[in-house]
């Protein structure tokens, strides 16, 4: 995996030089919330769904990126996430977020301890293959880009002993999103394959599977303003842990572009069952700064 | 012989007053670039042909005070790009209107217009019509065929360099 992840880094660098000729460069450029809000593992997307958009406001003609704080209040646990993602030329994203999941006083009916947490480090890739999601309002072609997520989770003794078989893995998916402009709508559906349970918090591959599985990320939001989008997202994940059944993830969100460079993102979220716990539904709030 | 038949060309363009004289074209509404709506209820949206008017005319100010792209329109006839952009405001709209300009990418030949640019000249697209009270889906109905143009008002980048349209 880490070859074809030095693959994909190397075709995304072979793309770099693409623009040799002269041209201004600027700042800024992107039409409000066309960069997407920043998704729970940092690259550019809804909330819980990574886009084929690139990160920050720049246009091909520029750089841009974001930044952002995530943070998700179950009923037994809580959920932050933060991190940045730079743009280039509208062309690639690299992002980093770093996840932590506090299992407050499940951890010791776990017997981790009170407040143990799980943490991992997504290092992410994407490269807006083909398609402009937002101009081509005459084509059904939709902006198509491809992706790479590496995650390092740090706490492998325990990912071990719950049937976890690495502690480190990396995601690839290709993505399409779609703004339809005549009807205000933005749709994306993502195609990941991944081997993670629980984002990689828990690790990758279990005692119930260890292939890599595609996994569907759908997202579908209506433009109520230009600052406003509101929408669901449905995401399937795999289910690799025999100890504890892992469920598919929804939400209901509203992307809010305050002011240019700041967006909030508030939403409903059912994460399901987590190590165990059942129904861990709640509140998902987000705030991106962006250039 | 050229010079008498572009002579004539011009002549048939008679200069509409305010306007400077423009290289002869042939006009067609197929320089829209656009298919315009069916029935009125678009039009209805905006207010009708006054409401174009003023939106065009709200456009056109906002851009000329706009610094990320004012550079490009103080080299152009103001009086005719009004003129123009109402008639293909109108004509998209099913106003009852001919667009009479050039084409998209004539009309915007080593201009050197880039994407930021069209973004800003959409908000302010935006704002004039938000002015207007045009209600925010019949809005993005409108942007969703003026969106395609982007590929050819962008053309090969010149940014420095940007002469007038005429």
């Amino acid at each position: 995996m880490i070859r074809c992840f030095c693959l994909t880094l190397a075709l995304f660098i072979s793309v770099l030089p693409q623009s040799a000729e002269a041209e201004e460069w600027r700042d800024g450029g992107k039409l409000l919330l066309t960069g997407g809000v920043t998704s729970i593992e940092g690259a550019a997307g809804g909330g819980l769904a990574t886009w084929a958009v690139i990160a920050g406001d720049e246009t091909e003609a520029g750089i841009g990126g974001t930044v952002h704080a995530t943070y998700i209040a179950l009923p037994d646990f809580d959920l932050t996430s933060y991190g940045g993602a730079i743009g280039f030329r509208n062309r690639i994203e690299l992002s980093y977020a770093h996840q932590s999941f506090d299992t407050r006083s499940v951890g010791a009916m776990l017997g981790l301890g009170h407040g143990f947490t799980f943490a991992q480090d997504v290092f992410g890739a994407k490269l807006r293959l083909i398609g402009d999601a937002v101009y081509d309002q005459d084509r059904v072609m939709p902006q198509i880009s491809i992706g790479v997520q590496h995650k390092r989770a740090n706490q492998g003794a325990i990912i071990a002993a719950v049937g976890g078989k690495q502690s480190s893995g990396t995601d690839v998916y290709v993505s399409a999103t779609k703004v339809v402009l005549s009807r205000s709508l933005v749709v994306n559906a993502t195609l990941r394959f991944t081997k993670a349970n629980q984002l990689g918090l828990l690790g990758f591959g279990g005692d119930k599977a260890i292939k890599y599985q595609p996994e569907f990320e759908g997202s579908a939001g209506v433009l109520l303003t230009r600052r406003l989008l509101v929408g669901a997202e449905y995401r399937t994940k795999p289910d690799n842990l025999g100890f504890a059944e892992e469920d598919d993830t929804y939400d209901l969100f509203a992307a809010w572009s305050v002011a240019r460079h700041v967006a909030l993102t508030a939403a409903w979220v059912d994460l399901g069952n987590i190590a165990t716990v059942k129904r861990q539904r709640g509140a998902f709030l987000s705030i991106q700064g962006s250039f | 012989m050229l010079i008498l038949a572009l002579a004539a060309a011009a002549a048939l363009q008679a200069v509409p007053p305010g306007e400077n004289p423009a290289d002869p074209y042939v006009q067609s509404n197929a320089n829209a670039d656009a298919t315009p709506f069916t029935g009125k209820a678009m039009l209805n949206a905006f207010h009708g042909r006054a409401g174009i008017d003023r939106i065009a005319d709200g456009l056109v100010d906002r851009n000329l005070r706009d610094k990320r792209i004012k550079e490009i329109f103080d080299k152009q006839d103001i009086v005719r790009l009004r003129r123009l952009l109402k008639q293909h405001f109108c004509y998209i709209l099913n106003g009852g209107c001919d667009y009479t300009g050039r084409s998209m990418k004539d009309a915007h030949r080593d201009m050197g217009v880039q994407t930021a640019d069209m973004g800003a000249l959409i908000e302010n697209l935006q704002a004039a019509m938000r002015a207007e009270k045009v209600p925010f889906f019949a809005q993005n109905r409108f942007l969703a065929k003026l969106a395609p143009m982007k590929r050819d008002i962008l053309q090969e980048h010149k940014a420095k360099h940007r002469p007038p349209l005429q």
